[in-house]
């Protein structure tokens, strides 16, 4: 976990890692490339499943579904609008494409070909986005920050933000079996294994109470869901208690599951690996809004701004994603 | 059998002057169509339509397998319009083909029609993809060769598109993964009418030299006069002797004149959206049919 030593001075500075820093904390229990080898065996199972990156396999884990079945691989090389207009391409001879790139690309870049190739005419072709919100220290290029605020507002997609490699081995085959496209934020290599403990499953669509608590609850996606689970510990020993929801699937988004833990007098904090803009907070803001609940909901998320290079320890602490920050931040509103 | 391969029996026996004559009715029927289509709009992209006709004659009135009954066919060729505003010319293409009515023709672009002003494939039978934004109909295109070929399809795939689509950036990703993939399934037509929204295309962006670029990509390339039925036939023919069978994708450049068959509009000054006034479109009609029938005669 991040110390925020960086931010003393006193500590030396921590480096940027590899592209593809891991968050997991050191000991904890991890899956190694769980989307792969669930792709794999979805494909083992439904033989219209294909998968294409662009130049990307290896960072994505398809490299996995590509040595388990290379004639249903296709590298489309470094061009993200080719990756995705064939993987519509694809989807309407009937086959079910999982394309892979890096979340900016598919969001910024290829935005166009996703929307009108896809999901206009509700294919099913499953795009995976690998360096989700902050899980890079590269910088702007490539932290995909805002890439759920640009996905919600395209008509049939489907937005799903694992937390963890139970979450992935679980949704990708329910991910083919859905008709529409869908967007997975992909975490990938050596991924923390967090929900086994709490007799949680992935259902596509639904939002699930992983614990309850009579204080405070967190509503959390993604990664932050770990986070959530781990700052929920840390409040205990300062007698608050703490449920946490957790809403892997941002659209469409299980409002009634939700609210029904929201409409309560307890603080209401979101947790979410993504801006403040666009992305679970505004989601959860729009239902609690539509259903005239007038509720305070408190947001812990990425500021909107680009963010700053570095190692991925100091900028979860420094941008307020790490256990301490969160655990502040409750302390701070319950006064 | 199905009808598709009644009709391919009977075309084996056919001279190459009977199937030049059939391509040429077919191609007199999409103007004639587009310009029914024009008056119902009073305006539109009829001088494209025009222009395009010959090419979308010799595609479905030659090349395409299909079923008109049963657009939705597995077996079929895929025709995919790029160029979404060239739906007038494809809508009256899929009459010819007898995959519409023709009596529909008459609710181009009126609310609630099955044939709106853009080909979206979500509303029309037989169009294959929602083209408009221009330069994805080849990346589409490849993943639908690589589909078909990948389940062991014998269907092809032809991707229209414009000479305007050349200045976006995704056409030319596609031009390198169709040959990167040896999509000898796919053909692609570019008509260049040398003409874009804000101008010639030599103003607009040069695209020049055409031929060589795709010969750079490694295509088997052709460029023909694209309102000439024989040359489009023989270009076919060449396509797919000499490129299909070894894995390499084709592309036949199609020179085509905005407003071809009706003089009237091929000596109005050129622009993206013509006027046709009221008084014109009869005119229009009977200049079509004059010389279709002069050039038959001959």
């Amino acid at each position: 976990m991040s110390t925020g030593t960086a931010l003393t001075g006193t500590a030396p500075k921590l480096k940027t890692s590899a592209m593809i820093a891991s968050f997991a904390d050191p000991g904890q229990k991890t899956a190694s490339a769980p989307f792969g080898h669930a792709l794999v065996k979805a494909a083992q199972e439904n033989d219209k499943i294909v998968g294409l990156t662009a130049d990307l396999g290896k960072y994505t884990d398809m490299h996995i579904f590509a040595q388990a079945f290379p004639g249903r691989f296709f590298q489309m090389g470094m061009a993200e609008q080719l990756l995705f207009g064939a993987a519509a391409g694809l989807a309407e001879t009937g086959l079910v494409p999982f394309a892979s790139t890096y979340s900016v690309f598919a969001a910024r870049r290829a935005y166009d070909f996703l929307c009108l190739d896809s999901a206009e005419p509700n294919l099913n072709v499953n795009i995976v986005g690998g360096l989700p919100g902050l899980t890079t220290g590269y910088g702007p290029s490539h932290q995909a920050t805002e890439d759920m605020a640009i996905f919600r507002g395209m008509p049939n997609l489907t937005i799903v933000d694992p937390c963890d490699s139970v979450d992935i081995e679980q949704a990708v085959p329910q991910l083919a079996a859905s008709d529409g496209p869908t967007y997975l934020r992909l975490l990938r290599g050596n991924v923390p294994t967090v929900l086994d403990e709490y007799g949680y499953t992935f259902e596509l669509g639904k939002a699930k109470v992983l614990r309850g608590g009579n204080d405070v609850v967190f509503v959390s996606s993604g990664l932050m869901t770990m986070r959530a689970l781990q700052a929920a510990k840390a409040l205990a020993a300062h007698n608050v208690d703490v449920a946490v929801v957790h809403a892997p699937t941002i659209k469409p988004f299980d409002a009634e599951t939700v609210l029904a833990e929201l409409n309560t007098d307890r603080l209401a904090v979101t947790l979410e690996n993504h801006s403040v803009v666009g992305g679970l907070f505004e989601t959860v803001a729009s239902a609690v809004v539509t259903a005239g609940l007038g509720k305070r909901v408190v947001p812990v998320a990425l500021p909107d701004a680009f963010l700053d290079a570095g190692a991925l320890p100091t900028l979860h602490e420094r941008y307020g994603l790490s256990v301490q920050r969160i655990v502040a931040k409750v302390l701070a509103e319950l006064g | 059998m199905t009808a598709t391969q009644e009709t391919q029996t009977v075309r084996t026996e056919e001279t190459a002057a009977d199937r030049l004559d059939r391509i040429s009715a077919a191609a007199y029927r999409i103007r004639h169509h587009a310009l029914t289509m024009g008056e119902v709009q009073g305006q539109g992209y009829v001088g494209q339509a025009l222009g395009a006709a010959d090419m979308l004659a010799a595609v479905y009135a030659d090349q395409l397998r299909f079923q008109a009954d049963n657009p939705d066919w597995e077996g079929r060729d895929r025709f995919l319009l790029s160029t979404g505003h060239y739906a007038i010319g494809h809508y009256a293409a899929l009459a010819e083909a007898g995959i519409i009515p023709v009596e529909e023709l008459e609710t181009y672009g009126s609310d609630d029609s099955r044939l709106p002003m853009s080909g979206m494939s979500t509303y029309t039978p037989g169009m294959e993809i929602s083209g408009g934004s221009l330069g994805h109909g080849l990346t589409i295109a490849v993943g639908m060769a690589l589909g078909l070929r990948h389940q062991g399809s014998a269907a092809r795939v032809y991707n229209f598109l414009s000479d305007g689509e050349l200045d976006e950036g995704s056409t030319w990703e596609a031009a390198m993964g169709a040959h990167h993939h040896q999509l000898g399934n796919l053909t692609a037509m570019v008509d260049i009418n040398a003409l874009q929204a804000d101008g010639k295309t030599d103003t607009v962006l040069r695209t020049e030299p055409v031929t060589e670029k795709w010969e750079a990509f490694g295509w088997y390339t052709q460029r023909v006069d694209g309102n000439d039925a024989g040359a489009l036939l023989a270009a076919f023919d060449n396509a797919a002797a000499q490129a299909a069978a070894v894995g390499r994708p084709s592309v036949i450049l199609c020179d085509t004149k905005v407003g071809r068959g009706v003089p009237l509009l091929e000596h109005r000054e050129k622009a993206h959206f013509m006027r046709i006034e009221e008084h014109e479109w009869q005119i229009c009609r009977e200049q079509l049919t004059a010389g279709y029938e002069g050039k038959a005669s001959r």
